[in-house]
């Protein structure tokens, strides 16, 4: 295949800040599953359950006759989980020591590595949004009229595994980066404060947004979700268009475009 | 020599070193320091944001069950249990260090002195919350009788449970906090719970509340309030059980 040009396509600030992103939002996942671990329940409403069931997520473990048994209740359906989430190497434990940080049990640390990465997220996110408003990254990241009318046709070739290297963002691409820069991490953020007793007393309207504090803990745990099924969808779309290329753009800045690109709208099927 | 069995053990330790990679962070080291440095980022920002603002009140409604216990839920200490056995009426309060005035106000007294009732929530540091109805005494009402000299920056608890025993003996719990949230008027020294004197396992006969900090701030089963002006000889030197034990002395968050 012929190359086209090569292009400058991401400026220093926005590569700068995506890596600081990937490495707040792993230490932030792995200490924040460890705070997760110190009660491994999702409830829903202001406060938790315990002399009723608010809890959409359980992860328990429960004594059977000689043996011990992991026990994962989601929407009050039952499953064995033993191995993997309640009960696992001989330990009552809610997750595998691998999905937490540190490995072992220790609150008071999950919480000094969460509470510092989250500062470096917010800071991270207020420099992305200053330099990407000056420099213009912003509106490259909100879809167009002629993007919308692209979308049957861009979900068509990623579906077949088709990539067109332009010097913009495709509209699915536009549609996820975001999804993620201006809901999923906004939403952390808040749900984050949510929890704060200290930050309730000046807004005490975001409890009343989210349905209080408990749910508001719940939706941090389903947006983290979200944003490692975002994880694999980015690297999946990484290998499949072409890795070392776009790895080289998101580190150097520069990406080589496909050579018929004369537009955004040129899909050839 | 690379073998099937290296590979696999490479691949083992990187797909481990992910959350090993701050094992070490557990123990006392500079890393750790750097981190929770964030903790005054969170204190001081928290100091300029929120002024005296009060934490969310709720209504009797929201009151769906008992207030879960945690940490010590009982004090089996012979002194204290005389005076459970005597339903308090031989507890009393002392208010010392750098006070004017030190005091020691008598359990019949301290339930009879004007009483501030507000339903809140309690937010445990593990994760849950609970709401309860507390009833009890202003702080700031014990602090104008007694008096701090201008140099006391902190009131520190001390209480009658032990939350830890070890080979050296007992850890009776102990916590503080700064005068900002000493003179809060939702600091109260609570000595009832939903409308009754306060359980044993809530922190009976006296558990203070703070109502913008986590649970573990809320010290129960107090005997004295001290006045200090640092918290360098309190416990191993944060002024906290579990600030000693590397969790933040500030618990807005």
């Amino acid at each position: 295949m012929d190359q086209g040009p090569l292009i400058y396509r991401q400026k220093l600030a926005t590569r700068i800040t995506h890596w600081l992103w990937a490495i707040c939002l792993t230490f932030l996942m792995f200490s924040g599953l460890q705070i997760f671990i110190a009660h491994p329940y999702l409830h829903f409403g202001k406060e938790a359950g315990f002399d009723y069931d608010n809890a959409a997520l359980a992860i328990e473990a429960r004594q059977n006759g000689d043996a011990v048994q992991g026990i994962t209740r989601i929407l009050g359906h039952e499953f064995d989980t033993t191995g993997y989430l309640g009960y696992v190497n001989g330990e009552a434990r809610a997750l595998p020591a691998a999905l937490t940080m540190p490995s072992g049990r220790s609150l008071a640390t999950g919480r000094v590595i969460h509470l510092f990465f989250a500062w470096v997220l917010v800071a991270t996110l207020t420099i992305w949004l200053v330099f990407s408003a000056l420099n213009g990254h912003l509106r490259r990241l909100i879809p167009t009229a002629s993007d919308l009318r692209n979308l049957p046709r861009d979900i068509a070739s990623h579906l077949r595994l088709r990539f067109h290297h332009t010097p913009d963002y495709n509209v699915l691409q536009k549609l996820a980066y975001a999804s993620v820069l201006f809901l999923a991490l906004p939403l952390m953020i808040a749900t984050g404060l949510t929890m704060s007793p200290g930050f309730n007393s000046i807004a005490p309207w975001l409890l009343d947004l989210f349905g209080g504090r408990q749910t508001a803990r719940s939706i941090h745990f389903l947006t983290m979700l979200a944003l490692i099924l975002f994880f694999f969808v980015h690297m999946a779309m990484i290998l499949a268009a072409g890795p070392l290329n776009e790895i080289r753009s998101i580190i150097t800045g520069w990406y080589r475009t496909d050579p018929e690109t004369g537009g955004q709208d040129d899909h050839a099927a | 020599m690379i073998t099937r069995r290296n590979l696999l053990l490479g691949g083992t330790a990187l797909s481990l070193s992910g959350c090993t990679l701050l094992d070490s962070l557990t123990g006392d080291s500079g890393m750790r320091a750097l981190l929770q440095g964030a903790e005054t980022l969170t204190m001081t920002a928290q100091r300029l944001l929120l002024g005296d603002a009060l934490a969310p009140e709720f209504a009797e409604s929201d009151i769906r069950q008992g207030q879960h216990p945690n940490g010590s839920t009982a004090v089996d200490s012979p002194e204290y249990l005389d005076l459970q056995a005597g339903g308090f009426a031989g507890y009393n309060l002392a208010v010392t260090g750098l006070v004017e005035t030190p005091l020691t106000i008598p359990y019949g007294q301290l339930t009879a002195m004007p009483a501030r009732t507000q339903i809140t929530r309690h937010d445990c540091v593990e994760g849950w919350s609970c709401i309860a109805k507390w009833t009890g005494v202003q702080l700031s009402a014990i602090l104008d009788q007694a008096k701090p000299l201008p140099t006391a920056r902190y009131a520190v608890f001390h209480c009658y449970d032990a939350i830890e025993r070890n080979l050296s003996g007992e850890v009776l719990y102990y916590e503080s906090i700064d005068m900002i949230d000493a003179h809060h008027p939702q600091t109260i020294l609570a000595w009832a719970m939903n409308g009754r004197p306060l359980p044993m396992a809530n922190g009976a006969p006296l558990r203070l509340r703070v109502e913008r900090q986590l649970g573990y701030k809320m010290a129960k089963y107090v005997h004295t309030i001290e006045l200090v002006d640092s918290l360098d000889g309190v416990g191993q030197g944060r002024g906290s059980y579990w600030a000693d034990r590397g969790y933040e002395w500030y618990a807005g968050i």
